[in-house]
């Protein structure tokens, strides 16, 4: 098997942007990745970081305004930014699936959750009315949702956010993805209910063997669950390893200054260390790195060029020009 | 030395809100037979599941609500007490009618007090007013307890407030939607500031913000702090941002505290079932630490504060519970150094 065909979904060089009436925005700029099968990868980043519009342009749901303008999108070598849209609704769902943040609002309040499940089912498999409902039963019971026949007949506002996930979760599973997309899946959750989901997903993912992307804030969620990391600013990949690399060898500032500034078990007696600045404003990127503007060690060449990704370690790339430092000074001093 | 008096006392509050089930209304106990001190210049941080009653405590506290019942005491004044007399064990005295005794119940003018206690509110989107300047919005409680003796002066000490919460002076005459989240809540601290407070309220204040932002709000907190003496009760239902700002944590659920105890403490050496699963549940931003925890995980979900378990509210989930707690309901105990737990087996 050659080195491409190892994976089973391949990210190159996307760009994805928004035609809005103040200008384009250009949410993503150049995103790679490499996905294999039943691996566990981890997209971190605060808002506007471009970390969903990169989920949203491999499902190919892009609100009107957008449009993935440069890339590919390979799965399973395939380039799927080409197929039609006929394909693409076969191939969401039971290629890959996305689970959203708001389990409040991405169920539909006027059917009952067995209409959608069985909906979810039929659209996909030749199976009878008969047939889902066993399977959209089974695939509650595998979720771990109580009394599923019951919880067939009722409707979305009748039950918890936590149930309510879960029966996403059994909706994206139900064709048995080989990719699962979790765009914050537990944001709007509470801790308790946060650990349940994530163990439900560990769970599900040794027994079914799916890959997993979870797009997240978090740095708990993604430590807890990811095997490899990729954090994102202003719509570019500064940093990417294993977790390991990004929690103990960080090389990208941004990552440095975004672990100094949450509370964690070995700093709670000292004073944290906030990253200066605000968000960054997509509608005026600034001409090199994102990230100069709010960066304390920012030099000159970080105002002028966008820094390319340079390998740090092995499987650890991180695009910030600290990293080259000294073979600046070197050029410099020459 | 005396021991250092209270800053702000709250004894058997209970707020009740009335919800319609057909003909009848029956009460929601959002919170029920809450008690609590917060000393001067001491943090208390107050934790809980989403719906357990925490912001509830807070806007009772400061009257916002009309408390059931209760008393709170700010600074040695009696603010309300709805008069209810209780014996050793926390129950109620009944008189022969079978209804509680009431004594002196009391009820203040909140409006000059309110200079003293003042609050933070969650969402900093939807707690300013977009139709006021930011001048105006600080300059407000200026205005309602009139603090200043001309325009002058008032735009002075707004001036002096946008420039402790780290606003420049020219963002005084700009809208809140100009902001960014984090620069809202600011202006939304500088608000709370602006009357010279003792005690501030903070509900959620940090958690609408980006993780980058969050670390400056905090720090501000603290530093705050440091410079004003104000005391806080910090509402969250993140539990690293709350163990880091707070001196002492209270532990809610469903409506009833569980667990108070100082900050290192309840985080190290936690006793209710409660406080030990959502600490395990935390997520921690460490590799080596998250493959080595074990999660207690919790079954199910929190009950409908409508249909409240008997005696222990937590028994449901408990993997401890007894006939003792669908019987009784406990109440908090010392276990020493000022660690109160309501738990009958730990």
């Amino acid at each position: 098997m050659s080195e491409e065909e190892k994976y089973i979904l391949q990210v190159k060089d996307l760009h994805t942007s928004f035609f809005t009436d103040n200008g384009e925005v250009q949410a993503v700029n150049g995103v790679n990745f490499n996905l294999k099968a039943g691996e566990t990868m981890g997209i971190v980043g605060e808002s506007g970081s471009g970390k969903s519009v990169t989920a949203y342009s491999i499902m190919q749901i892009l609100a009107e305004t957008g449009r993935v303008t440069q890339g590919e999108v390979l799965f399973n070598g395939e380039n799927i930014l080409k197929w039609p849209e006929k394909k693409l609704q076969k191939f969401r769902g039971e290629k890959i699936s996305i689970i959203f943040q708001d389990p409040m609002t991405s169920l539909n309040p006027v059917f009952s959750i067995g209409w959608q499940l069985i909906e979810a089912i039929r659209l996909h498999t030749n199976k009878t009315k008969k047939e889902a409902w066993d399977r959209a039963v089974e695939m509650l019971t595998l979720v771990g949702v109580n009394e599923p026949e019951a919880r067939m007949k009722q409707y979305p506002f009748e039950l918890s956010g936590g149930m309510r996930q879960r029966i996403m979760i059994a909706m994206s599973l139900c064709c048995e993805p080989d990719v699962l997309i979790a765009d914050e899946p537990t944001t709007a959750l509470d801790v308790t209910i946060q650990a349940q989901i994530l163990e439900l997903m560990k769970d599900l993912q040794k027994r079914l063997g799916m890959a997993i992307i979870i797009v997240t804030h978090d740095l708990g969620v993604i430590a807890s669950m990811c095997d490899e990391i990729m954090v994102m600013y202003g719509g570019r990949v500064c940093e990417r390893g294993s977790a390991d690399d990004i929690f103990y060898r960080p090389a990208h500032e941004y990552t440095k200054g975004l672990l100094r500034s949450i509370p964690r078990a070995d700093n709670m007696k000292e004073k944290l260390i906030p990253i200066g600045g605000t968000p960054i404003n997509m509608l005026n990127l600034p001409q090199g790195c994102a990230f100069c503007p709010r960066c304390a060690n920012a030099m000159e060449i970080c105002l002028r060029e966008k820094p390319d990704e340079i390998k740090v370690g092995e499987g650890h790339r991180a695009a910030c020009f600290m990293n080259v430092k000294e073979a600046f000074e070197e050029k410099e001093e020459a | 030395m005396a021991e250092e008096k209270n800053l702000v006392e709250v004894s058997h509050l209970k707020q009740y809100f009335p919800v319609s089930q057909g003909f009848h209304k029956i009460p929601l106990k959002a919170v029920d037979d809450v008690s609590f001190t917060i000393k001067p210049g001491e943090t208390l941080g107050l934790v809980g599941e989403s719906g357990c009653g925490k912001t509830t405590v807070g806007r009772s506290l400061l009257q916002l609500y009309k408390p059931t019942a209760g008393r709170i005491v700010f600074d040695g004044d009696v603010l309300f007490d709805s008069g209810e007399q209780y014996d050793a064990n926390g129950e109620v005295i009944c008189g022969e009618d079978g209804k509680p005794v009431i004594k002196n119940p009391v009820k203040v003018n909140m409006l000059p007090y309110r200079k003293r206690m003042q609050m933070v509110f969650q969402d900093p989107y939807s707690s300013l007013d977009p139709r006021m300047t930011v001048e105006d919005i600080i300059g407000e409680p200026l205005d309602v307890h009139h603090l200043y003796k001309n325009k002058k002066e008032r735009r002075e000490k707004i001036l002096d407030l946008m420039a402790t919460v780290g606003l420049n002076a020219e963002h005084a005459m700009r809208y809140a939607h100009e902001f960014s989240g984090g620069q809202r809540q600011r202006i939304g601290i500088a608000r709370a500031l602006a009357v010279n407070p003792d005690f501030i309220v903070c509900d959620e204040p940090v958690s609408a913000l980006d993780v980058s932002i969050q670390a400056q709000v905090i720090n501000m907190f603290e530093d705050l702090q440091d410079k004003l003496g104000l005391a806080y009760l910090f509402i969250a239902h993140d539990l690293l941002v709350v163990h880091h700002i707070s001196d002492r944590i209270a532990v809610m659920y469903l409506g009833h505290l569980m667990e108070i105890a100082d900050a290192d403490e309840l985080n190290d050496n936690p006793i209710h079932p409660y406080t030990l699963s959502l600490l395990s549940a935390v997520p921690i931003p460490d590799p080596e630490t998250a493959r080595h925890s074990h999660r207690i995980v919790l079954e199910g979900d929190v009950p409908s504060p409508l249909k409240m378990p008997t005696g222990c509210p937590f028994r449901t989930r408990c993997r401890y519970a007894t006939e003792q707690c669908a019987a009784e309901r406990p109440i908090l105990t010392d276990r020493g150094n000022g660690h109160m737990v309501a738990c009958f087996n730990k």
